[in-house]
């Protein structure tokens, strides 16, 4: 006898349980299938390809009008189900009921649309079906058209990737650090932003959307962001995530999770209603990809027809649907311990791949740019096969078996012809091979032909990879010193890289220049940092995450974990009024010592970490900022009374110390920065064993760099006598900009200068006074990022404050 | 096992960690990816640096006093130092940390 079989939702689950049930036994059910779009089953996942123009609707149809007639399916399509009556077995649609004897639901899923303020305005859409694609579609017919995409996740870059293929102005706005930070680790992130942005795409990661704005049609005109950016567009495309249409399931009583939650049998908690694909929850486990709802439609089609099975839920694997952008992504990569990484760098060709391993398993597998062995390694995963055998050349896919490192020259190799190696004299890459191949064959002779690694020389280790890469064996490199285990580089050689590849993240870096760690260590983290702030001030923001704890808590640590506060005396000068914030903060903290240094500021040692940003505040109430004592970076500006008060002063060189303090402070440097200013030349303010120190004179300022009164002691150099203040503080601003862009993290000018010479220095500083102006404009420009108190926004915002406070507090009771 | 929700992940920050007070004393709890999660003794062997104040980096640990550097899934030492910090059970779901706090009840009363 023929059953009444009932579904609800023609998707891809469902059509696919279909042809299997018709073919297991045609005729066993009389089918009604509903579906609330006009139409019936299509390849969703082929809506990329329409939307960029890769195919056409009619291509992605999977079932026509003539298959459903062929297995008599009554089709009531662009009806809504309003209801199901479980008892009487009706599915009730807009149009009437239906009886059943076996129900499946397949509802699928609903677009997560964020609650921000303006979501529901015309111009806002998701990307779910036909007529979203068809929005995006017909904005590709407006010229100038511009859209926002909400979402870097597969579907919102497949929606940005498939509209700018249509002359679409497309911004990404992704909340997270990375894109598709799901499937993604940061490496493979940055390599497929960067592909995007090739295309012309704009991607802003975390970034907070906070209110999409109408224009004076009523219709949704522009994004703001939390930071205060507006992002203007003509389509907004809402793509974060999908969430299981159960609202028809709740509402008829079935026992609802996350999902509709079914058995391995795909039967709900009512054994004559089933359910699969995107709606359901099947052990805790919601459903997004394809290969997992294709196995539940077969699963299901058996148990309606009486067969055993049952469904297992495997591991699936990513593939990004956008033409010029071959990403891979399988398995677990992240969420667990006991796992081991393999990762393998090619920044030539821009690729990056990267296996988890657990135990002799294989267990997750990323790959960007090179993905021909992605189904490989993806069947590793799914079979669990003991690996360890061939561990050694496994990330080199089923071809290789050889064995063999990363090449330490891929970087260089890299380099485009017009890569400029030194900064100094404006030598580029082809110029440098050029004289190599015309037969100079050392550093010496290159330096001799072409000036490159004549001057600061510190792209000598770039020039002697690249006599390497083109003389082959023939050349015997000096063995140089790398920044740590992580790469094979020198200090030198990545600060010259940074900037001649323009790489301006730490993934960018650490995947171009092939770091065989995921994210660095301890030694490089802070160098690349520092590197990556000096060099891109407005495009790199500080990670307080790869900098040393006291530069992170704005507080020097002292050996029993608290920490000591010292707070800004400009000059070294101070005032009543502050000396008595100073002291009552010091009662209400408890502070044990109150000490002063030797850089003329008041240090309170001994401060509870979690009492820093109260302290703080109370001492920028009395207009108190970060003395920066604990930072590599400006410190004290040292002075002498001068001849403000006394009798041998011949300049002010208390009043100079100020203005070099308010213009000095906030900037970062490869290493601490003092300076001193003495008012004459008995120098009561011991500026000559200083970084950078002035002794006024009756004729003017003598101004003198690369002191040392640490481990080594050791006098200034005079850098130059000038007549007037300003000329003193631009010749300080340049030094220092000087040492900010060239010198080796962790050096002090004095070891620094000792590398390049103090002659290069004045020829860059004292003779060229273009090269002058233009650092200490460039200096400005840093400046205009970090000149400000870091205690103030660290005690003011209270996300950041919170992070001094302990996450949680477990009491007895809570852990019994 | 007992699992306490102590926070969303956003609170700690990527490659960063937080300290969690218990009753057996400070645990650091250290974030190395957008959705994995590690709890250590916040105490270094060596000298007793708080751990959760040095650099986070691949799964491991530098404590911020002298650079010593602990695996976050065993707890050893790494390199020559020789050591070990106790690991407690930590897990995410839905964006909360779960700390299975039975594991400092037992640490407490011994």
């Amino acid at each position: 006898m023929t059953r009444k079989l009932v579904v609800i939702g023609a998707g891809m689950a469902s059509g696919r349980m279909l042809e299997h049930l018709f073919e297991a036994e045609p005729g066993a059910y009389e089918v009604t299938l509903f579906n609330a779009e006009p139409r019936g089953n299509y390849n969703r996942l082929m809506l990329s390809p329409v939307l960029s123009g890769e195919k056409t609707y009619e291509d992605i149809v999977t079932h026509d009008d003539d298959w459903y007639a062929a297995h008599g399916v009554t089709c009531r399509f662009g009806e809504r189900v309003v209801g199901i009556d479980r008892a009487a077995r009706q599915v009730i649609g807009e149009a009437g009921a239906v009886a059943y004897d076996k129900l499946v639901i397949a509802t699928g899923s609903d677009p997560f649309i964020i609650p921000i303020p303006g979501h529901d305005l015309p111009g806002v859409i998701a990307y779910r079906d036909l007529e979203d694609t068809e929005a995006m579609i017909a904005l590709g017919e407006q010229p100038g058209a511009r859209a926002v995409v909400i979402g870097g996740g597969l579907l919102g870059l497949e929606a940005a990737a498939g509209m700018a293929a249509r002359g679409v102005e497309v911004t990404v706005v992704h909340l997270m650090g990375h894109l598709m930070e799901r499937q993604l680790d940061e490496a493979a992130g940055y390599l497929l932003r960067k592909s995007l942005m090739d295309k012309g795409i704009k991607v802003l990661c975390q970034a907070v959307s906070k209110e999409i704005v109408a224009g004076p049609d009523g219709r949704a005109r522009a994004l703001l962001l939390d930071d205060g950016t507006e992002l203007p567009f003509d389509l907004l495309v809402m793509a974060v995530g999908i969430r299981p249409s159960v609202a028809l399931a709740k509402e008829a009583g079935l026992a609802v999770g996350r999902g509709l939650q079914v058995d391995d049998q795909m039967v709900t908690s009512d054994p004559d209603v089933l359910a699969l694909g995107e709606c359901v929850e099947h052990d805790g486990a919601l459903f997004g990809l394809v290969a997992p709802l294709y196995d539940q439609a077969k699963v299901l089609a058996h148990t309606l027809t009486g067969r055993a099975d049952r469904f297992v839920n495997k591991e699936v694997s990513t593939k990004l649907k956008v033409t010029g952008c071959d990403l891979f992504s399988a398995g677990d990569f992240a969420e667990a311990e006991g796992r081991e990484d393999i990762v393998f760098r090619d920044p030539a060709r821009g690729v990056y791949k990267r296996l988890v391993l657990e135990g002799n398993r294989l267990v997750g597998a990323v790959m960007y740019g090179d993905t021909g062995d992605g189904a490989w390694f993806y069947s590793h995963i799914k079979d669990a096969t003991d690996v360890s055998e061939m561990r050694e050349t496994l990330i080199f896919g089923p071809a290789y078996q050889g064995g063999g490192s990363a090449d330490p020259l891929a970087a260089v190799a890299a380099l485009p012809d017009d890569a400029e190696i030194c900064g100094c004299n404006g030598v580029c890459k082809s110029t440098i091979v050029g004289a190599i191949q015309g037969g100079a064959g050392d550093l010496g002779a290159v330096r001799a032909c072409t000036k490159a690694s004549a001057s600061c020389g510190t792209c000598t280790g770039l020039v002697e990879q690249l006599l390497e890469l083109t003389l082959g064996d023939a050349y015997a490199a000096p063995a140089a010193q790398p920044v740590c285990g992580c790469t094979d580089l020198t200090h030198e050689d990545l600060r010259r890289l940074i900037k001649a590849q323009e790489l301006k993240s730490q993934p960018a870096v650490w995947q171009e220049l092939g770091w065989t760690t995921p994210n660095g260590c301890h030694v490089c983290r802070p160098a690349v940092n520092y590197y990556l702030l000096a060099d891109w001030p407005l495009d790199y923001r500080d990670d307080p995450q790869s900098r040393f704890v006291n530069e992170r808590r704005h507080a020097n640590i002292q050996k029993d974990g608290t920490f000591s506060v010292v707070p800004r005396m400009w000059g070294g000068i101070t005032t009543p009024d502050e000396l008595r914030a100073i002291a009552d903060a010091a009662d209400k903290y408890g502070v044990p010592t109150v000490k002063v240094t030797g850089g003329q500021r008041i240090d309170l040692l001994g401060v509870r970490g979690e009492d820093l940003p109260g302290i703080w505040a109370d001492l920028n109430r009395a207009g108190l900022v970060s003395g920066h004592a604990y930072s590599k970076g400006l410190r004290t500006v040292k002075t002498c009374v001068g001849s403000e008060h006394c009798r041998f002063g011949t300049q002010d060189s208390t009043g100079l110390g100020v203005k070099l303090e308010q213009i000095l402070w906030g900037s970062w440097t490869p290493h601490k920065v003092k300076l001193g200013v003495s008012g004459c030349p008995r120098n009561c303010a011991e500026a000559t064993c200083k970084d950078v120190g002035i002794v006024c004179v009756d004729s003017g300022y003598q101004v003198s760099v690369a002191g040392a009164a640490g481990m080594e002691v050791k006098e200034t150099e005079r850098l130059a006598d000038v007549a007037t203040e300003q000329e003193a503080i631009d010749l300080t601003v340049a030094f220092v900009q000087l040492y900010r862009e060239q010198a080796k993290y962790l050096d002090r000018p004095y070891k620094w200068v000792a590398k390049v010479g103090l002659d290069w220095v004045k020829a860059q500083i004292v003779d060229d006074l273009d090269t002058r102006q233009a650092l200490i404009d460039r200096f400005e420009i840093s400046q205009s990022v970090y000149r400000k108190d870091p205690w103030a926004s660290e005690a003011g915002e209270t996300a950041l404050r919170a992070r001094y406070a302990p996450l949680a507090t477990l009491s007895l009771e809570a852990a019994e | 096992m007992n699992w306490i929700d102590i926070g969303s992940i956003e609170e700690v920050p990527l490659r960063g960690a937080r300290v969690l007070k218990t009753p057996a004393g400070c645990v650091a709890v250290f974030r190395t990816a957008e959705a994995e999660v590690f709890a250590t003794a916040d105490r270094c062997p060596h000298k007793g640096g708080p751990l959760s104040e040095g650099i986070v980096h691949d799964r491991k640990i530098t404590c911020p006093l002298h650079n010593w550097v602990f695996s976050l899934e065993t707890g050893m030492a790494l390199g020559a130092d020789q050591g070990q910090i106790a690991t407690y059970p930590i897990r995410v779901e839905n964006g909360r940390m779960l700390f299975d706090a039975s594991a400092v009840a037992l640490a407490g009363a011994l």
